[in-house]
Order: structure tokens, then sequence, then C-alpha cells
């Protein structure tokens, strides 16, 4: 069975939920990891960066986090192409880890917003989209007060040419530049995404299991 | 003219960013840190024909908006440009 | 024992009376010590004879609340509620208030406010898994309005958002009478097994006091005397220091609380709460019926020099005392140290029943466990009101002159009647992967995945309705916990319990308290008929400015139980061909209701009493209706009547453009059909091949069936009366305008 790593920093409060949904619903072998250790993640197939409000959002979101010991362990484990994926507050993990280029800021409004969202998929070549399709549109969870992605022109350009903008949002709801709802890295195995996808497996949309099972599909070719 | 206002919690007030990062930083190893507290600094850009009067606004600017009199303190500078 | 009342104790006795001690409390105090309280000493019992430590003014009158069933596994009396959910497992739930600091300081004190019931739940060794607030703030026309709305919102949501307990439903209301005593009741609801149940009990005899959590500022030093003292205008300047709530350490501690008890590592426990280490530690003393010996130099500090009266009386948040036993103090502390967080030893439990702390090698305190827990109570007079008579005058023929079309525009404009949707987006309503369908609907409904081999589901719901309390007392606590079961059902919830948040002005008050025992009497009445009990509660009194005391608003939180697998019914008209109709009453009262208060400009008429047996019957109408496995909508009609809760329906349609269709019945009194207020009436869209089956549903329940109208694709809200059409309205404008009345707050 594939084996996903679920860290918890100080305030993560998806971790949970993460584990819960790949345990029971996306089949996948879960172990829960702790931001103090450094172990060996090369039996890894997956790292999850869940949300949350790791150090209280204090300084920066995912500011003092991403100065954790495990996260040396991350990069290195991404350096070789593992998968890692950072949602909500693990998004701007791997932002501020310097994983992901680009960083998030206040929304638009000030205020935390909680609602679903619809998404367009920008492309289907990476994967975490290679069961869905181009421009095929889904509905996933929002929840959070700093979820504006900036980035400069330059790097805007970079990740256009790169095919690294992964979805948009169809209604902007916090002022992201370019509607950006998620970003990959060039080499495609690290993903940042603001959305939950781990929140809509059964009680919303079924969405979230899209992107589950997709990784799932392209880790198991690669078995 | 230029007025820059720095914001704190009153020494009485506890400062939880303040706090945290501190912890953060003595667990990076800079132990010699004792104590952090996180303020805001805010610029203002005016035109006054007097410094005094300047002063004046600024600090009632800071007593009815930006600052929080229940538990915030602030100091502010009159920078000439 | 008048020697001991020297000169020394003269001075004494003023400085007891500043701290808000009665001159009979305090001589009991000294008859019983033999002796006249130190400062200290003085400072423990001011802050533990205070109303809102001792409930001295309440307690008496709470023998009246049904407080055991099947389910109890914890009454009242600890620091929340526990009702069995069957399979192994329980569910754990308290509502507090934190009224007067947040009209001090709106943000922090409605964040703090959201921190301590998080703490009352997982201290009993419950994850908190949902919560819900009431709000009440004032009108438009007082200019700090706006400001407390904002600051309350972002409070409570920072606060929940970052500790990951989703905010799923709640009440907001406005009214002139919370203009400068804003309401802030904070309900948690959490979630444990039966046999891990913790208590604040400071048991076994040479047992380790652990202090554990955020170190002792001089936040809040009184807080506790704070909110038992009523606000004036001229004192509003005189600001205690405010306490700060850090999220990020609740956070922490709530993790590492629960890992130390899964670990078996905690004897007893307790939040340091109101009056911070002098009633945790007393009353873990008095529970276990043990003496203490704490040393207050061992309690961690934020700032140097802090005498033992501040030591003792700080209410520096996101603290907890712990009992635990020498051998595993090393593992204790091990877990909290994971988490980043001091755990200190700062004493010992030992045979007796006294309470003695040092500070310096000096003995400062010294006292017998009872006489600081079982204060005096207060006698207080009651006695009703002259003018109720008055009060229920309601002026009939001033609204049967008028239009209806004038009577639904002055409706339309009413700050009550308003989508919640701004604030609610503010708040994460879906963390923790266990909120099933819409929130801040009737009631919030949450499965409980933790049980796995049957589908377990709980439902909330918040409620009060003061205009109906301040016009009638009794109905008001009747209406407040038949409303909550009501909204219950028809999302196929059956109620468990209820805990209690008792606002009101001055007990010193005759008037108020005769409000607060006929409310009590009131809620006991609906829990006796639907046999539920009173589990956990809180009293806030002194909510009055300046002699004026808000309206009595005894808020009822409810938890009930889905025990089956079947879908949730809808809420809204999710079709544009629906037929829907009308289940109770077809007249509603309009004593008291939002369209009296709206078209009179106050409060008028008798409201309409609850019909008990009436209640009975719908309760088990409504989960028959489930039982048939069709899809349906179901939306109980209460502020606004009918006619706002046909809108409702209609505003969360994903139709934009809905119509309705809405027939008022011959020979029936058209205001109160189509506004009046009152217990028992339930909205039901289906489609209309399911009429006869729900028909025949209701008459076997014996409750009356009134086919309203239907849904259609017109956009058009219309109400006809014998055929001729009498008001016709674009529902998508009314929406835009229902959407925009937050706008006064949040942009």
């Amino acid at each position: 069975m594939l084996k996903v790593g679920v860290i918890t920093f100080p305030g993560s409060n998806c971790d949970d939920d993460a584990i819960d949904t790949l345990k029971n619903i996306g089949g996948f072998e879960v172990e829960n990891l702790w931001h103090k250790d450094t172990p060996d993640l090369s039996s890894f197939s997956l790292i999850v960066l869940p949300g949350g409000f790791s150090y209280g959002d204090y300084l920066r979101c995912g500011a003092m986090a991403a100065c954790s010991p495990i996260m040396e362990k991350v990069k290195t484990f991404a350096s070789h192409g593992g998968f890692v994926i950072g949602i909500c507050n693990g998004f701007q993990i791997l932002c501020e880890a310097g994983l992901l280029p680009g960083a998030l800021a206040k929304n638009l409004s000030l205020n935390f917003i909680c609602r679903d969202v619809t998404l367009k998929i920008t492309h289907d070549n990476t994967p975490w989209t290679c069961e869905i399709k181009s421009l095929e549109e889904l509905t996933l969870p929002i929840a959070h007060g700093e979820g504006r992605f900036v980035i400069d022109e330059e790097g805007y350009q970079d990740l256009v040419k790169h095919q690294q903008i992964v979805m948009t949002y169809k209604n902007n709801p916090n002022g992201s530049l370019y509607d950006i709802a998620g970003i990959c890295n060039k080499t495609k195995n690290v993903l940042g995404l603001m959305p939950h996808p781990e929140r809509a497996t059964e009680l919303r949309t079924r969405d979230g299991l899209k992107i589950w099972s997709s990784l799932k599909t392209h880790l198991e070719k690669k078995v | 003219m230029k007025a820059r206002v720095h914001i704190f919690y009153k020494d009485s007030v506890f400062d939880p960013q303040g706090n945290t990062v501190g912890e953060s930083l003595s667990k990076m190893g800079f132990s010699k840190v004792k104590k952090v507290r996180i303020g805001r600094v805010i610029d203002l850009e005016m035109e006054y024909p007097s410094k005094e009067e300047a002063k004046r606004d600024v600090v009632k600017m800071c007593e009815k908006l930006l600052a929080n009199p229940v538990i915030e303190s602030f100091k502010y500078e009159i920078l000439e440009c | 024992m008048t020697t001991l009342l020297t000169d020394m104790t003269i001075s004494n006795l003023e400085l007891a009376k500043l701290m808000g001690l009665s001159n009979l409390e305090y001589q009991h105090v000294c008859k019983n010590l033999e002796r006249a309280p130190n400062h200290a000493e003085l400072g423990i019992f001011a802050a533990m004879f205070s109303e809102h430590c001792s409930y001295k003014s309440s307690k008496p009158l709470f023998k009246r609340f049904p407080m055991t069933g099947k389910r109890v596994l914890q009454g009242p009396g600890e620091n929340a509620g526990i009702l069995d959910i069957g399979n192994g497992w329980a569910v754990a739930f308290k509502m507090e208030s934190h009224n007067h600091p947040s009209f001090i300081e709106p943000y922090q004190g409605a964040a703090t406010g959201v921190g301590g019931i998080l703490r009352d739940i997982f201290t009993m060794g419950a994850r908190p898994i949902a919560s819900m607030n009431a709000l009440c703030f004032g009108t438009l026309d007082f200019e700090r309005t706006p400001a407390i709305v904002k600051g309350v919102v972002k409070g409570v949501g920072d606060y929940g958002n970052c500790v990951g307990v989703p905010t799923v439903a709640g009440q907001t209301l406005f009214h002139s009478c919370y203009n400068r005593n804003p309401l802030v009741n904070a309900f948690t609801m959490g979630i444990l097994k039966t046999d891990e149940i913790y208590r604040g009990y400071a048991k076994g005899i040479g047992n380790i006091v652990v202090y554990v959590g955020a170190k002792t500022g001089r936040d809040g030093v009184h807080g506790a005397t704070m909110s038992s003292k009523e606000f004036s205008t001229e004192k509003e300047l005189e600001r205690p220091t405010v306490q700060v709530g850090d999220p990020f350490t609740e956070k922490l501690l709530m993790e590492a609380t629960l890992e130390a008890m899964r670990a078996g590592v905690i004897i007893g426990i307790q939040d340091m709460g109101a009056a911070g280490i002098t009633s945790s530690s007393f009353e873990m003393a008095h529970r276990a019926k043990t003496g203490l010996e704490i040393d207050l130099d061992n309690i961690p500090t934020r700032e140097a020099g802090m005498s033992a009266y501040e030591l003792l009386l700080s209410e520096s948040q996101e603290r907890m005392l712990l009992v635990t036993t020498p051998e595993n103090v090393a593992s204790l502390k091990r877990i909290y140290e994971k988490w980043d967080l001091h755990a200190e030893e700062i004493g010992i439990v030992v045979l007796g029943n006294r309470v003695k702390m040092m500070k310096q090698g000096e003995l400062v305190v010294d006292l017998p466990v009872e006489l600081v827990t079982e204060p005096l109570m207060a006698d207080r007079p009651s006695s009703a009101p002259l003018d109720l008579k008055q009060r229920w005058f309601l002026d009939r023929n001033r609204m049967l002159v008028a239009s209806l079309g004038s009577k639904f525009q002055c409706l339309m404009e009413e700050l009550n009647f308003s989508s919640p949707e701004k604030l609610v987006s503010q708040f994460d309503s879906m963390v923790g992967n266990r909120t099933v369908g819409q929130t801040f609907d009737d009631a919030a409904v949450l499965r409980i995945r933790e049980i796995k081999d049957k589908e377990i589901r709980l439902a909330i719901k918040v409620d009060c309705n003061p205009r109906i309390s301040w016009l009638w007392p009794r109905e008001g606590g009747r209406r407040a916990v038949a409303e909550c079961a009501i909204n219950l059902a028809v999302r196929g919830a059956e109620p468990m319990g209820i805990t209690d948040c008792l606002n009101f002005g001055s007990p010193e008050n005759p008037e108020v308290m005769w409000q607060f025992s006929e409310s009590i009497e009131g809620i006991s009445e609906i829990c006796d008929l639907l046999k539920i009990p009173v589990v956990s509660g809180n009293v806030s009194f002194y909510n009055e400015t300046d002699g004026k005391p808000i309206y009595p608003t005894p808020m009822i939180g409810m938890v009930g139980i889905i025990e089956d697998s079947l879908p949730l019914p809808k809420s809204n008209f999710y079709s544009t061909q629906l037929e829907f109709a009308l289940i109770g009453p077809p007249e509603g009262g309009l004593g008291g209701s939002l369209m009296a208060s709206s078209w009179f400009k106050r409060e008028c008429g008798q409201p309409e009493e609850t019909n008990l047996a009436l209640l009975e019957r719908m309760l088990k109408f409504l989960p028959r209706l489930r039982k048939r496995k069709m899809a349906y909508s179901a939306h109980d009609i209460s502020d606004g009547g009918l006619v706002c809760a046909l809108l409702e329906m209609a505003f969360h349609s994903p139709f934009d453009c809905l119509g309705m269709d809405l027939n008022i019945p011959q020979g029936i009194d058209s205001d109160r059909f189509l506004f009046g207020e009152t217990i028992s009436r339930v909205i039901v869209a289906y489609d209309s091949v399911e009429r006869g089956d729900i028909e025949n549903t209701a008459s076997q329940a014996g409750v009356m069936f009134t086919l309203l109208g239907q849904t259609d694709d017109t956009g058009l809200f219309k109400i006809k009366q014998g055929g001729t059409e009498v008001l016709s309205s674009q529902i998508l404008e009314l929406k835009s305008a229902w959407n925009q009345r937050w706008n006064n707050f949040f942009k």
C-alpha cells in the first residue's frame, strides 16, 4: 500500500482530517509525522503539509513552521522527486520554505472566508490532475484569512511558461493575482493550494477525491 | 512631511505573537533574546504648515483610530522630508 | 466574636466593602475564621463570593430544573455536562457568557469567551468538535454598535478558527436594550469515551498539584467581580486590564492535555477561569474533600514582582490546574514539554480541609475550603412588574387599517431579518470534516466519525426570544427550549439535553429576580414535557447600564441525536416545481412578534402560550416525515412568521428564477397567518404527488395540514387572497436587501 506522511506542526488543525480522509477514503497507509523529528522519508510516496494555524499564524503565516527540523528532510525529499502537497497553511509553509514561488497575503476583504468555491483546473498534465480534464470545474471549500496569492511579473511569466498554475478561482474570493488558487513547482511534484480537497470527499461535494485519486493513479503507475 | 507611528500592546498586556516568536528564536539557538514584542509601524505622509499642528493631529489620530487605547500604547516621530 | 473587630479590622471591613463583600458576608467570614482575613484572603472571598463565582442569587432556584435522565453521565456543577450517546461514547457541552468583557474590548472579550468554553470542554476529557454562538447587539442608533459587532465577530472567528473547532450555528439579534450590554454567549460541544471522563477533583493525599499552560500576568485581576457589577456610563473609562487570548497556546494546551489524559497521567483537572487559581484550587479541594498546600513562588509568571493577591486573582488565559501522582509527574511534564508548554509542580494534596498558600516562605493564605466554596446564599426579593398588562396591549386596529404592502415593507426593512452570511463566512464551519450539509440553518448536524459500526450524528441549536421574555418571561423560557426542539426535529434529531446561559439584569432588582425565576419555570416546563435534562449552565447577572436592565435573555443550547443513516431533509426550495404546506396551526400570535415590534417600534401584545400537547405531536410528526424516505424540505417558522420563513427558503434556493405563490386560506386573519409567531408551525415543501401521503402522516400525528401554494420560475413572491393578488414582489430584490443589511458592519 502507498504510504503517506502527514506532518503535524504546532497549530496544525487539519492534520486529523487529512489522515482520516487519506486512510479511510483515499485507501493510503498513513503515518503521522512530528515537526521536531527528522525521519528518513524515502519510504513515503507522499508528504502532506496540512492546513491550520501553525504557530498561530504569528509573524507571517507558515514562517516559523518553515524553520521546523522536519522541513530540511522535506526539502531533500522533494528535490529527489518526492511528492509533497501543502493545503492552505501547508501551501503557506511551502512558499515560506522556498519550495514554491510567490507568497500568500491577507485576503483583500481582510476577513477570513469559509465557503465552497468553484475552481477551474488549468492543466491535466500534472500528477495531481491526471484524472481531471483541463478546464473542468471542481467545487471545493476554502477557509482562510491569508490566501491572496502574490508574485512579481517575472515570477508569474515563469509560472505560465512552465505550466505551473494548476487551478484558478472562477470567482476570485480573496484577490489572488490572476485568480490563482493552486500552483506546483517546475517538476510538478510539489503542489500548494488554498482549497481543501481533504474536506470534499463525503459530506459536501466529492470533488476533492478527484485530486487524491489522480495522484494515486499516477503513483501506482510509477510502481 | 512624514510621521511615523509605532503601536505596541501596553506593557501590562500580554503579546501572544511576540511571545511565540521569542520562543521560536530561542529554540533556533538565539538564546540571548530575552523578550520579543511585536507592534505595528504606520507611516503618514502629510501636509501641515507646522510641526506642532502635525503633532497635535497625529496624537488625535492615534487616540481615535490608529491605536486601541484599551490595550495599546503609541509613540510617534515627525520626520521632515 | 466582637473582640476580633479591633481598629485594624475596621479598615479591613472598609477594604472588604470596597472589594464587593457585604457587611454580613464579612462578619460571616470573621466569625468562622475566628480572625480577620488578610488582604490576599479578602481578595479570595471577594472573588469567590461574587455573583459570578458563587451563583448566590441564582443557585436556590436551580432546584426546579430537571437534571437527571438515562443519558446523564454528568449534570450541573462540573466544567460541563455529559450525556451518553451510546456505543461507548458521550458528548460534553456547555454554554457560557462573556458579556461584560466584550463591551469593554469586543475583539479580546469575545475571543477569550470562546477560549474559556473550549477549555471547559477539553478539561472533561472531551475533544471539542463544534461551537455555536448567540450574539445580542445594540441597534445602529448607538454609535459603538458597528465596532462592537465587528470586533466580536472577528474575535469569535479568529479564536475558534485557529484552534480548529468549527463554528456551525448561532443566533444573532439586534435590540436597543443591548446597546451598552452586548451579549456574547459561546457554546462548545466535545466528544469523549464514557469511561474516560475527567473531573475537577484534587484526589489522593500526597498527590502533586501541577500548573500547566501560559504564564501568569496581571491581566484581568478581579474579572469575576467586574462581571458582577453593573456598568455605569461614567465608569466606562475606568477600564480593568483586558485579558488577551492566545488561541495558539490554547491549541497546544488542548492537544497536550488530551494526550496526557490518554496516557492516564492525570487524576483531576480544572480550567483556571474566573478567579483564576483561587477558584480552581478551592473547588478541586472541595469536591475531593481534601486540603491543598500551594507554593505561590512556583507559579510561572510573565511579570516580575507580582503580589500574592495578584497571583491569586489573575485571570490570564490558557492555564489549567491539575493533580497527578508523584510517579507520573515526569511523564506528565514530558507530554507538555513536547507541546512546548510548561508544567510546574506548585503544591501537594493533603489531609484535612484547608488550603494553605505560601509565598517567600510565609503563609499568606490559610483558609478552610468550605468557608470559601459555600458562600451565603442571597435571599433576593422578587416581584412582577406592575405594567405587565399595559405591555400586553396591542393596538390591532392600527394594524388592520394598514395595507398588507406597508406591513410587508416594514418587515423587509427590519435589521433582525437579515442574512447572516457576512458573519458566517468568517467562521470556519467545516474544519474537522464532520459538518453535514448547511450550517447556520434550523440546526447544525455533525457526524461522529469515532463511532465506526453505527451512523451517529449530533444536532445542535441555540435559541432565545428576548422580546417574548420581556413581555412574558415564563413563555420566553418555554419558547427558547421548544424552539430548539422543533429546530432539531426539523432536521431529524431527537432532543437529548440542554445547557443554558441566563443573561439578566441586576438580581438586586425584584423585577429582574421575578423574570429570572419565571424563565426557569418556563424552561423547566418544556424540559419536563420532553423528558430532557438541564446538564450545565451559566448565569450572567448585572447586564444593565444606568439602572436599565437588558431584556431577560435565557439562551438555550440544545443537543440532539440522529441514530439512523437516512438523508437529512433540505431546508430550502430545491426546485421550482414544489408544492408547500403549513403544518401546525394556520394562525400564529402577534403579541411579541417581530412584525408587532417593527410596526409599533416597541414590544407589545400578549405572546401566545406554547401549546404543550401540540408541541409533543409536532415532535412526533417530524421524524415520521423523514422515515418516508422521500425528498422534501422543512423549515421552522419563527421570527417574522410565515412570510420570513418562506423567504428564507427562497433565498437559499439554488435558482435565481425561483418564484412562489402563496394563497391565504378562506376565513383567516391574514396578519396572524402571515406574520404570527407561535411554536409548532413548520413549512414543508415537496413534490405535489406526495401531498396525500404527507397529509395522511400529519393527520395520523394529529397536526393540521394547510396547503399554501407552489414554487415556480417567475422570480416573484405573490400572495393571493380569494383568487386576487394582494402582493407581488421580486424575490431577488428582497434577497439583495436581506444580504446587504450586514453591510452596516462589514463591507
